[in-house]
Order: C-alpha cells, then structure tokens, then sequence
C-alpha cells in the first residue's frame, strides 16, 4: 500500500507536523505495525521534492520533525485519483482497500464509490476468469474457481464494509 | 401417568397459543363438539321426557273404569267431556261439578271454579287473550280465574281448561258426563307414543347428529400441516413419538372440553326452545327434559375422550419426525367393498322392519338409529373411494381444470374429508324431509277440500228437538246449506242380532243429498249402493222379512221396533256426502218408519260452508257447543295440514342450513389455510403471466368437483334412506323433489360461498408482494 | 432520460414505497437484447423490487419503464399479464412449480397459458427439458426431483415460450456451489443462443460474474457500473 498517498490524505483536512502525521496513521492504520519515523521524513520529502506538499511553517527548535506540512492542490488531484483507481483484484488487498475507504470518510469523499467500483473491477475479473472456466478443460476449471473464490471472499468484504459504513463513518470520525 | 396429564396439558397450551387463528380453530371445533354434546344430552333426555309426560296423562285420568255407577257422596265429582277443537287444535275441556267438600281436585288445580268460572293452561290464557282467540272466546265465555299448574298438564303448548258447572247429575251417561272419586289410575296403562313419532324422533337425532360427528372427527383435524410443524418442531428438541401423539391429542381436547362447556349451554337454550316447539301435537315442558345424571356423565367424559381417540386414530399412519412429518408410504388404492359395507349394513339393519308401520308395531330403537347412522357414515366412507375413482379418471381441460384435477389427484382424501360433513348433512336432510313429507300426509290425510258436499255433521241431543237445532245452526254464519238425516241399524233378531244392516232416515230433500234418486216420495225406501260400510245389508233385507231397530243404549226401558221389508226398493247411487263417510244399507223417508223407532235412532245436522267465510267452521262449531256441550261435530272432510308442514320442513331446513354453516365455516379456514402456504406458488404463477381469473377458476373446480360428487352421492343415499324409511311406516312412497333440490341447493350454495369468501384473501396473496422475501 | 438507443428493456427515475419502507428511489436500469445483466446489492437494498417493476409484476409509485418502446404504466393488468406470458420468462429462487404437475406439465405450463394445446405444449416443453439435461424427469413431481433439477426444470419453464427477457431473481440461491454453476451455465447458454436477455438478480458474485455487466442497488438507488467507470 501507498504510505505516501495515505499520508498525503491524512493532511488533506490540514496541516500538521511530521510527528503529528506519524501519530494519526499510527492510531487509524498502523495497528500492530507503527510507522517508522524515518519513512515519514523520507515520504515527506520524496512528495515535497514532487511538489504535493508544502513546508507551511518551522517550529523553533529546527530539525526535520520540527516542520509542518500542507497539502498542495496537485496532492489533493493525486489523493484523489489515488483513491478513484481501483486496485488490481489480488488476495490480500483488504488492508489498502481499508486505508482507501478510511482516508476517503475522513476527507469526505465517497467510501460508497469507491467499493463500488472496487467491486465492478473484481466482477471484471471473475468475468474473464469464468469466461475461460467455461471454454477450458477441467484443470482450467479447477484454477479459475480457487482464484474466483479467493476473488469472491474480497467481494464479500466490499459488500460487508458497505453495509457498515455508517458505522465506520462514526468510529473515524472521532 | 403424570407425564400423560404434562403432554395433554402442553397440547391444550399449544391450542390456545395459535393466535386469532387458533383462536378460531378452537372455536369452530367447540361449536361443533357443542352442538353434538347438546343433541346427545336432548337425546338421552327425551325417554325422560316421555315417561313424565305419560305419569301426567295418567294422573289426571278422569275416567270410572268402573262397570256399577258411583253413587253421590261427600267425596265424589261429576266430570263432563267438553273438549272442543279450535283451528284444528284440541282444546281439552272439562266441566267439574263437586258434590262434597272432600271432592278430587283434578293435578295442578287449586281450587274448584265456580259456575260460570275456568280455570285454563298458560297456553289457552295466551290464545284466549289474543285477537286469534277472538272466536274461542265466544265460545268460552267463562271468566278465567286462574291457570292450571305444569302438574295438570302434558306439554307447554297444551290447550286445556276445567271450568265449573251445576245440574250435571241428571246428564250422567257413563259416557260424556260421569261420576268419578279420583284423578288418576292406580295402574297407569302407559301410552307409548306413537312408533311412527318416535322413529320420526330418533331419525332426526341420528341425522342430525351424524353429520355434527363427521364435522367433528374432521374439525379435531384443522390446521393439519401447522401443527404438524410444531410437533415436529417439538421431536427437535427431544420428546419421543408418543408424547407428540399426546400433545397433539391435548390440541384436540381442547376444542372438545371447550366443546362440552358450550353443548351444556346450547343443551339449556334447546330445551327452552323445546319448550315452545309443538310437533304433531306434541309438546314438552322444558322441565321434562332432563337426562339422567348417569348418560350425562358419560357424554361429558365420551365426548372428550373421542376426540382424543379421533386424533390417535387420525395419526396412526403418521410419522412425526424431528424434520418434519412422514406420511407413511403412498396411501395404497382404496377398497370398495368394506366401504359399501357400512350402508349395505346399514339397510340391513332397517330391512326387517318395512312394514311394521302398518301394525302400528315398535321400531326397535338400536336397529333404527344404528341403520340410519351406519347408512348416513357411509357416505362418508363410499365418498373418498368415489372422489379418487372419478378423480383419476378426468383428464384434459383448459388450464384451471388441469390444476384443479392435478391437486385432487394427489390429495383426494383431504378434499373428500372437507366435503364429507355437508354430503352426510344433506343425505340426512333430504331422508328426513322426505319422512317428515310422508307422515305428514299420512297424519292428516290430504285430499283436495271437496268442491261440493258437506263439510261437517253436527250430532243433535237425543231427544232434543231436530228442528229448533237445525234453524239454529242455519242461522250460523258461514252456514250455506244443512239438512238432517237420523241413522239406525236394522238387525235380525229382536233380541240378540247378529247380521245388520245400516238405515238412514230422512226427508226427500235430504235423502237426495244423500243419493242420487229418480224420484221420491214419502213412504219410499231405497237401498243406496256403492263401496260404503253396508255391514250385512244384502243378507239381512230380504223382502217380506221383518228386521228390528237395533237399541244401541241396552237401555231395558226402551222398547225395539219391529220393521217388515217392501216389496218394492229402488237402488239409489251414492252422492259424494255419502261416499265420503261410507254410507250404504237402505234410505227411509219419514212416512216408511214405523212409529217409535225415531227414539232408535241419532240425528245429525250436515253442514255445507260458505267458502268465503274463513272461520265458518269455528262459527259451527260455536253454535254446537251451544247446542250440546258435550259432543264434538265431526269434521266430515280431514283439513289439510300444509302449513304445518311448511313449518316443520322451514325449522329443518334452517337446522341443516345451520349444520351446513358450520361445515362451510370450517371449509373456509382449511381452505384459507391452504392457500396461505402455497402464497409463493401463487405469486409465482402470477410472475409469469397466469390469469387471475385462471386460477380463482381452478380453486373454485378444486371444492366443486368433490362437493358435487358429495351430493350426487348424498342425494342417493337421501332419497334411499327416505325410501326405506318410508317403507318402515308403511307411507306410500313419494319423492319431494323440491326439497331434495332445495338441499343439494343449499350445499351448493355453502360451496359457493366458501369459494367467494376465499377470494378476496386469494386475490391478496395472488398480490405480487407474496414474492418479496426480504 | 430517454430509453438508451438500442435497449430493450429500460427504467427512469424509479421509485416505490411499501407502507414505510422505502424500497425503489429514483433507480434506472436498461439492458439490450442477448445482454445478461446482474442486479446486486445488499438484502432490502431493493434489487427484487427492481425486477418485479420491470418485469410489470409491480407498478412503480413513479418513475417510466419502457420495453421494446412500449411505455409500460399505459398497460394494463391484462396486458402486462399477457407480456409476461408472451414475452418475458421467470427463474425464482424457491417453491415456483406447481406441487400437483408433473414436471413436463409444469413446463408446459407457460404455453398451455397462452392457447397452446396441451400436446404441443408438452412436446415443446420436453425439448427445453432435454436442453436442460432434465428430460429424464419428465413424469417426476416436483417434489421428487432434486433442488438442482427442480431449478433446472424452472429455466426451462421460463424459457419454454421463447421469451426475449429472462427474469432470474436468485435462481441459485437454495442450490450448492457445484449445482448453483451447472444451472448458471445453462441458463446463460441457453438465453445467449436465443439472444434473449437476462435480467439476474443476486447477491453473489460468482453468479454475476456468469453476465455481461453489473447493476448495484443500493438503499434503492442504482448504479450502472459500466457508464459510471
């Protein structure tokens, strides 16, 4: 998954400091895995560099930690289309689709759409993966099915987080 | 065992627990277990009934039974017979005369009613006092003075009163006026009624009830493919087979116990209407029917126990599984031949007693009602093996048709069962319709009210003079024409005759209404022919022989007269007065009867109505009280009875429509059942396309076929059973078409109703909305 | 809107209330002949109600449903009877055969409706059974027969008269895996070699990724994935 697109999100409802940003994605997606601080100063300047952020102040007291970023319009065009391009169907996609849907309730986007489509990229998938089921021979067959149930668990996912966005909506919020 | 009284108990809770619609199930069955509880407790109260009634007829006999005349004492009363008929009911009648202070009071009297004063039944009271009693009150003119009590009387509806006379002495006879000591006889000579009512009694019990029984047996039944939900919801969590058995019994017995509380209500509301039903001239105080405690308890304790049994027996092929219920295997092909059995049985117990009718002989009670039922459940038997054999048999047709057939096909016995109570109903009604029919017309014989002749003889008092009575009932109102003729009897020995022959006197002009003569003159004798009652006429006159006028009193005082035969007799014909009483022997002008015989002889005033006067034959019967209280005139052409009739065949009609009402309620509710567990079926049809119209069509031909099957079937078993019954009183044999229509109709129409009150809730559940699932 | 160029079967701004509930709320739909469209979406999102509006089973409180030109709230019960008859065959997921028929009977059925005589329904309706892999039930009941051959026994049904719509709603829904795929296959084989078009309802994905493209309805709203991308 995409820390820098994610971080770029987490600042797209206002400026904050490095280790203020290290702390929000920490608390909404690091879990049992905290961001180390070197990934944040070296994301922050990969997207600086990349002119999706802006240095909006510097703390007395100097040092990288000490800077807060803004976000610029061309990160704002980024995080979004970030967020509009389905991921490609594979296993184990739940943890960036969550980062997508979390960062879209946060800034006020679609979470809807975006499973939506998710949804329509995986169905295309399945589509083709039954289309070949039904014109190949049996082990054809057997290949397909595992990937279209391991596709179908993904889809059952969409169709749960949809059914509690509301929830979801509630919990980020705080 | 307390594990029985834990499950039955369960099974009651579960009955009551269904909800409106369990509610309703239980209610049903209660009725229908109630009407049956309260036929069997009016049934085992009715030979109750019977004996009170013949104790009370016994104890107010006044008859002297006695061959010596009772002298005059302190302790005697003079009774006169005064009993009267008003609109073609018996008003019973009794003049009392006390001699001493010790004089019998006759049951449910008080006080001897003074000259000029009656005392009269509850009935009498209402009739007198209203506008209907107008007439019987000119010829009752007595002040009432009080009412005689239950004790004095044998039915509700009985007309009766005692009124108070003086100067009865001189009036014994031995006959309508005698001297008596008591009320009542010692040895009661029981009147067993009539075999023919009694019959008639115990058919409509046996048809009445049959049916109420096939409803119930049906009824502990509802709501099958629920209950076998729960049950075998209940085999899930743990219970064995029989306890199931037991809780679904308990089901059943709720409705039963229900049951029995509503019969002892509908049992106390039958018999105050008992109270007020007269039939044939019968009628019962509610008092009298009171079964006795020992046949109570045991339908308080069967009734219940039955529908218990009807379940187990209902459940025996059967498996409730934890899944679900099994109906073991396919129902094999039924058999016809035991299910004739039961009413081949069953005319065979009636077979021995056609005819019996004639002897006025008893039909034996068990035979009569065990052969009535036996035939009646029949239908119930033969109509499964019918519906199914015609069922399989019908094949193509349009769509509604082809459904209808299909689903019968498969349960054809359900069908069968639903229509089973209104076949037995209307097989009952139409027999018993067409007993009631015949027995009718044998009671009071119906001919057609004759277009000439007279209607009514009035008898003159012996020794009263002819003329003045005869001017008196002239002058009556609705009086057309009366004229006199005297009878006697001729025999052949002064003393001890053995051969007679009948001889009748009268003027030229009356003798003329009475034959038909070529001419006549005073001083002619003729001998009327035709088929009437000649006794020995062609024996005994024979000219030149000399015959005796017959002393009918024995009276020693009175001396015979002799008579020798003419030469010359004309043969006369009858007219239609004299073929209607049987008149024949010979016809005498006055001049042709020798002096003195006219003592010999009694009179009687022969009356022609006017048609237009409606009560003309009360005015007579006025004017001949007043002319001789103690002699009836004789009604000389029987009155029919059609309105009569026409009461009791509407008061059936409306039993059985009520009997058919509650059928036609319970084939709604298992009909409306039905259709709510096929609500995803129905939505389904619709969803592609089915006409609406299709498929109210094809429920509609689902109940018509085995409801018109029923009473194809029923209508033959009816007119069977009425045939025989018929046969048993001896009837001559003649089918009410019009009411065996108006039965089969009326199990049409609860048909019909059924299947239109079904179709709004079809038409709902046909709604798409039956195919939402979410 | 007007009905997309080319469609056969269409809905604008669709909407439909039973009592409180709020079932259909401004969805659009259209599908062109031979296309096998799935409707999904949650349980109560709508998606059922959907499919018995368009398939005229339903009237829409508001909203336009247009087939083959024809405006369908100017018909009447009658005639929307007789197009369901005619033109439109259903799939559902349970207890839509007839208990009392045989299975060729139950077939028939849909042509018999239409004036059919019953030998030439009959005769018809064993071709689509043996189509089906079922002609071998043919005097079978319904209740005799498995849940995979019973819904085999449906689609034949629902196709017996030729239909240019397939109506499925959940046609696998009671079947396994393994059987739910067989109808599946024989269903959408079946419809594309008539060209008639389906309209399939489900929740699951593996049965809509048997169509061409995907509805979602949600809290009865639609949304046409493939104008939206």
């Amino acid at each position: 998954m995409s820390i820098g697109h994610t971080l770029l999100g987490l600042l797209e409802s206002g400026p904050r400091h490095g280790y203020d940003l290290k702390r929000a994605f920490d608390e909404k997606f690091g879990h049992d895995r905290p961001l180390h601080y070197g990934q944040v100063y070296s994301t922050m300047s990969r997207l600086l560099k990349n002119g999706l952020v802006e240095v909006d102040g510097i703390e007395p007291g100097g040092g990288p930690e000490r800077k807060r970023y803004a976000i610029t319009e061309a990160g704002i065009t980024d995080v979004q289309q970030w967020l509009a391009t389905p991921e490609k169907p594979e296993p184990y996609l739940q943890s960036t689709l969550y980062t997508k849907v979390v960062l879209a309730l946060l800034t006020h986007r679609n979470a809807a759409d975006i499973l939506d489509s998710q949804r329509s990229e995986h169905l295309r998938m399945m589509r083709i993966l039954t289309d070949r089921k039904r014109k190949g021979d049996l082990a054809d067959q057997l290949i397909c099915d595992h990937a279209l149930f391991h596709l179908e668990a993904d889809l059952r996912w969409l169709e749960l987080t949809a059914a509690r966005l509301d929830k979801l909506a509630q919990v980020v919020a705080k | 065992m307390r594990q029985w009284v834990r499950d039955l108990a369960m099974g009651v809770r579960f009955a009551f627990a269904g909800g409106r619609e369990g509610w309703v199930r239980v209610l049903l069955t209660a009725v229908g277990v109630g009407l049956g509880v309260a036929l069997l407790l009016l049934t085992t109260a009715i030979p109750n009934a019977m004996s009170v009634r013949d104790q009370r007829e016994a104890a107010r006999q006044d008859m002297s039974y006695s061959a010596t005349r009772l002298k005059k004492a302190d302790d005697t009363l003079i009774v006169g017979y005064v009993t009267t008929t008003y609109h073609d009911k018996s008003v019973r009648g009794r003049e009392l005369e006390p001699e001493g202070s010790k004089s019998p009071l006759p049951p449910g009297v008080s006080a001897f009613p003074a000259p000029g004063e009656m005392v009269v039944s509850p009935a009498l009271k209402k009739l007198l006092d209203s506008a209907d009693g107008k007439l019987l009150r000119e010829r009752l003119p007595e002040r009432v003075v009080g009412t005689i009590g239950e004790s004095g009387l044998i039915g509700s509806a009985e007309l009766a009163f005692y009124r108070g006379a003086e100067g009865l002495e001189s009036k014994i006879n031995g006959g309508n006026v005698d001297r008596i000591e008591r009320f009542g006889t010692p040895s009661p000579p029981s009147d067993p009624l009539d075999p023919v009512l009694l019959l008639l009694i115990l058919v409509v019990f046996a048809v009445l009830l049959t049916p109420v029984a096939v409803f119930i047996a049906a009824a502990v039944r509802f709501g099958g493919e629920r209950r076998d939900r729960r049950l075998a919801a209940l085999r899930l969590v743990g219970s064995d087979a029989r306890m199931t058995r037991r809780v679904a019994a308990g089901e059943a017995m709720a409705g039963a116990v229900v049951g029995l509380v509503l019969g002892a209500g509908f049992f106390m509301i039958g018999r105050q209407i008992a109270g007020s039903v007269e039939l044939f001239d019968y009628s019962f105080f509610p008092s009298y029917l009171n079964p006795s405690p020992l046949l109570a308890l045991l339908v308080a304790v069967a009734v219940p126990a039955a529908a218990v049994l009807v379940t187990q027996f209902a459940l025996r092929g059967v498996v409730i599984e934890p899944l679900g219920v099994v109906r073991t295997a396919k129902p094999s092909r039924r058999r016809l031949w035991w299910r004739l059995l039961l009413p081949v049985g069953g005319l065979a117990m009636l077979y021995p007693m056609i005819g019996q009718g004639r002897e006025r002989g008893n039909f034996n009670q068990y035979l009569t009602v065990g052969g009535v039922m036996l035939l009646l459940v029949g239908v119930t038997a033969l109509l499964p093996w019918i519906v199914e054999a015609v069922v399989s048999r019908l094949g193509a047709g349009p769509v509604a048709w082809q459904l209808a057939v299909r689903r019968l096909q498969l349960s054809s016995g359900t069908a069968a069962r639903m229509v089973n109570g209104i076949a037995v109903a209307v097989a009952g009604a139409i027999a018993l319709q067409m007993l009631f029919a015949g027995v009718d017309s044998q009671y009071t014989q119906r001919k057609s009210e004759p277009v000439s002749g007279s209607e009514m003889a009035v008898r003159v008092t012996d020794g009263s003079p002819i003329a003045a009575a005869e001017k008196k009932v002239a002058a009556t109102r609705g009086v057309k024409h009366v004229y006199d003729i005297s009878d006697g009897y001729l025999g052949d020995s002064r003393t001890d005759p053995q051969h007679f022959a009948p001889v009748s006197v009268g003027t030229c002009a009356s003798l003329r209404e009475v034959a038909k003569l070529p001419s006549c003159r005073d001083g002619d004798v003729f001998a009327l022919k035709g088929d009437g009652y000649a006794y020995e006429t062609a024996d005994v006159v024979k000219s030149g022989k000399t015959l005796w006028f017959d002393d009918s009193d024995d009276d020693p005082t009175t001396k015979t007269v002799g008579w020798t035969v003419p030469k010359d007799i004309t043969d006369a014909q009858p007219t239609e007065d004299s073929a209607r009483i049987g008149r024949a022997g010979l016809l005498m002008t006055p001049a042709a009867l020798p002096a003195g015989a006219d003592r010999l002889l009694t009179t009687e005033l022969y009356v022609r109505l006017d048609k237009a006067v409606a009560d003309a034959r009360e005015y007579v019967r006025t004017t001949a009280t007043r002319l001789n209280p103690y002699e009836e005139p004789n009604e000389l052409v029987s009155v029919s009875r059609n309105e009569n009739y026409a009461a009791i065949r509407g008061g059936l009609f409306v039993g059985a429509s009520c009997v058919l009402m509650l059928i036609g309620a319970s084939l709604l509710v298992s009909q409306l059942e039905q259709l709510r567990e096929r609500k995803k079926l129905l939505s389904s049809l619709i969803a592609f396309g089915t006409r609406r119209s299709t498929l109210s069509l094809s429920v509609l031909w689902q109940t018509a076929i085995p409801v018109g099957l029923g009473l194809v079937l029923a209508a033959t078993v009816g007119l069977t059973l009425g045939v025989v019954l018929l046969k048993m009183t001896d009837t001559p044999v003649s089918v009410d078409w019009a009411s065996v229509l108006q039965m089969t109709g009326a199990g049409a129409a609860v048909v019909l109703a059924v299947t239109l009150l079904s179709l709004p809730p079809l038409l709902r559940l046909m709604r798409p909305d039956g195919l939402r699932t979410e | 809107m007007n009905a997309p160029a080319g469609s056969l079967l269409s809905a604008d701004k669709l909407c439909k209330t039973y009592g409180p509930t709020v079932a259909l709320d401004g969805a659009e739909f259209s599908i062109h002949p031979g296309e096998v469209v799935a409707v999904m979406g949650p349980s109560g999102s709508g998606k059922s109600t959907l499919l018995h509006c368009l398939a005229g089973i339903v009237t829409p409180d508001s909203g336009s449903i247009t087939y083959n030109g024809r405006e369908m709230a100017t018909m009447n019960d009658a005639q929307r009877s007789e197009l369901r008859r005619t033109e439109f065959g259903f799939v559902f997921q349970f207890g839509q055969l007839v208990p009392e028929l045989t299975c060729v009977e139950n077939v028939a059925l849909p042509l018999r409706l239409t004036g059919t005589s019953r030998k030439e329904a009959e005769k018809t309706a064993l071709t689509w059974m043996e189509r089906l892999e079922v002609d071998d039930l043919r005097k079978k009941r319904p209740g005799e027969v498995s849940g995979g051959q019973g819904q085999r026994v449906a689609v034949a049904r629902a196709l017996v008269t030729s239909p240019r719509v397939l109506f499925a709603d959940e046609p696998t829904g009671a079947l396994d895996s393994l059987n739910g795929e067989r109808v599946m296959e024989l269903l959408t084989d079946a419809a594309r070699s008539t060209n008639a078009a389906v309209v399939l309802v489900t929740h699951e994905a593996r049965v809509a990724a048997w169509s061409d493209r995907e509805i979602v309805v949600r809290d009865g709203k639609s949304r046409d994935m493939e104008r939206a991308v």
